[in-house]
This record gives structure tokens, sequence and C-alpha cells, in this order.
């Protein structure tokens, strides 16, 4: 699993990779993942429906995020706009 | 008489001195200034274009084949609305027909998104909404543009409400010129016609006319 963030002026940074059953990589990957949160990201998971159609599942817990997931994907918090 | 010689030339190269020596320092200050390296200022035209190209790839391997298309081809992509009913509308009660019925959403890459009917190509609303990343990394809080497209794709197709109910909302036209929408709708759908028409037929299937 890989965490992405993406940045101003750069695009895509890979912030950790890991393999969530081993718990070492996991212990890390939860440690990241809150980390990114408190610095006030929001995370999505892109994933294919049954149906085919791509989509994105937003996750606010490092539980909800699918085992088998293989990114995720964190950008800043939304804020209304003028 | 060699002293008194030698004392007048004390004290004419002594006022000489004072006289010259501004000017003798200034010419070295700017002789130094000339030479000097300056430290380089870290912007790269280069950097921004590179964002971007990284930003595409992201998106190309997020959305789906169609909204990849339409955002390379056309420069936003179409996103249907999820939710039940559709937007709610300043001037439309709840039982006025047209509330309920499918509605969509336009994604421009750092513009507001844009609601509207499909069917009847009425603009509904502007949703003001920004990804300001407050720490500046390089300088600038803005993500580039595929980002913020991906960004709104992400969160509309992930949860809608929460975006929704974040952005603020404004009647059309307030950024968005309306003419420009309904011209993009437009050729959206040729956009689309195209598509069709370039799209493998199953085997028994008769082409639209």
């Amino acid at each position: 699993m890989k965490f992405l963030r993406m940045k101003p002026g750069h695009g895509e940074v890979l912030i950790v990779e890991g393999d969530v059953e081993l718990a070492e990589d996991e212990e890390l990957l939860i440690e990241e993942f809150r980390r990114q949160l408190d610095l006030g990201m929001w995370a999505a998971v892109p994933e294919r429906t049954s149906a085919g159609r791509r989509e994105a599942r937003m996750v606010k817990a490092f539980e909800e995020i699918p085992r088998d997931a293989e990114r995720v994907i964190f950008f800043p918090r939304a804020a209304g706009g003028a | 008489m060699l002293l008194a010689i030698i004392a007048i030339g004390v004290v004419i190269v002594a006022l000489l001195w004072d006289l010259v020596l501004p000017s003798v320092k200034t010419a070295v200050a700017r002789h130094r200034a000339r030479r000097a390296i300056i430290p380089g200022a870290s912007y790269d035209p280069g950097r921004e274009r590179r964002a971007e190209q990284r930003a595409r790839q992201l998106l190309k391997s997020c959305v789906n084949d169609e909204e990849w298309g339409m955002y390379r081809d056309l420069g936003f992509i179409r996103v249907w609305g999820a939710m039940a009913r559709a937007p709610r509308r300043g001037r439309l009660g709840s039982d006025d027909p047209r509330a309920g019925a499918p509605y969509a959403y336009l994604i421009y890459p750092h513009k507001p998104i844009v609601a509207y009917l499909p069917q009847t190509r009425e603009l509904l609303n502007e949703y003001c909404v920004e990804f300001p990343d407050e720490t500046r990394p390089y300088g600038s809080a803005l993500l580039p543009d595929s980002d913020d497209v991906l960004a709104k794709w992400m969160a509309l197709t992930g949860d809608e409400r929460r975006l929704i109910s974040t952005a603020n909302m404004h009647l059309p036209g307030r950024q968005v010129d309306p003419k420009q929408v309904r011209r993009d709708l437009w050729r959206l759908g040729q956009w689309e016609r195209e598509r069709l028409r370039r799209t493998p037929q199953a085997p028994g299937e008769v082409a639209a006319p």
C-alpha cells in the first residue's frame, strides 16, 4: 500500500509504502495516516465499483481503508472559495 | 629643510587620503558586488510544468476512461450527482417537478464546480471550493490544475454531501460565465456523439443515424 500526497508545485509525493500484512509496516502506515489527517489532509482511496465504474472512497480512519487498496491519496481539506 | 619637506608631504598625503578614501571604498564595494556569487533564487520555470505532468498521470490513473478523455479533449470533467434529490435551488419549491431530476456537475481546474440539469442544460449553482495547502512548499498554496480536478472528483464521488456542504454556493454566473458553460455543454454533447460513433459495436447492433 502506498500513501501519496498532492503537493503544490510538485504533483504527488510518495510519503510511505508498506505491506499491511506485516505488523511493523502496518504500524508505520497507521502512524502516517494519523499524522496526515492531523495536518489537515483528507484521504481518499481510488477504487472500482462492482459495475466497473471508478470512484473514490473517502476515509477518515485507517480501518476504513480496504486491505487490498493499492494507494491512498491525501489532499488538502476542502474549504469554501470566494 | 629635508625634514620640513617630508612633513609637508605627510600632510598632503593625509589630506588627500581623506578625500580619496570614500571613493576608493565605494569602488571596491562595487567591484565586490559585481563579482559576488548571488545565491540562486529557487524558482524553476519547469517545475510547474513537471508538476502538472505528474498530476495528469495521477488523474488518468484514477478516473474512468471516458472522464479522462473528456478532460484531455475538453478541459473539464462531468460527474453525475449521486444524492437522491437534486441540489436545492433558491427559486424552486420542493413540489417543483425539476426537483429530484438527475443532475450533474462540471469540474473545472481552479474554478467553481457547476451543477446543472443535463436534460434541459439548466444551470443550477456554482459551488466555490478550494484545496489550499497552507504549508506552501514552493510558495504557492494551489495544487496543479489536474490535482485540483482530481481532488474535486474524489471528494464528489466519495462524499458528495460533505464537499457540497463545505463549498460556498452561488447562483450561476458569479465566477463562471454561463455562456461558456452552455458552450461547454454543447461541446460535451458533440464529443459524446463522436465518441459513441467511434465505439466499436457489438455484432447485431445497428449504428445510430
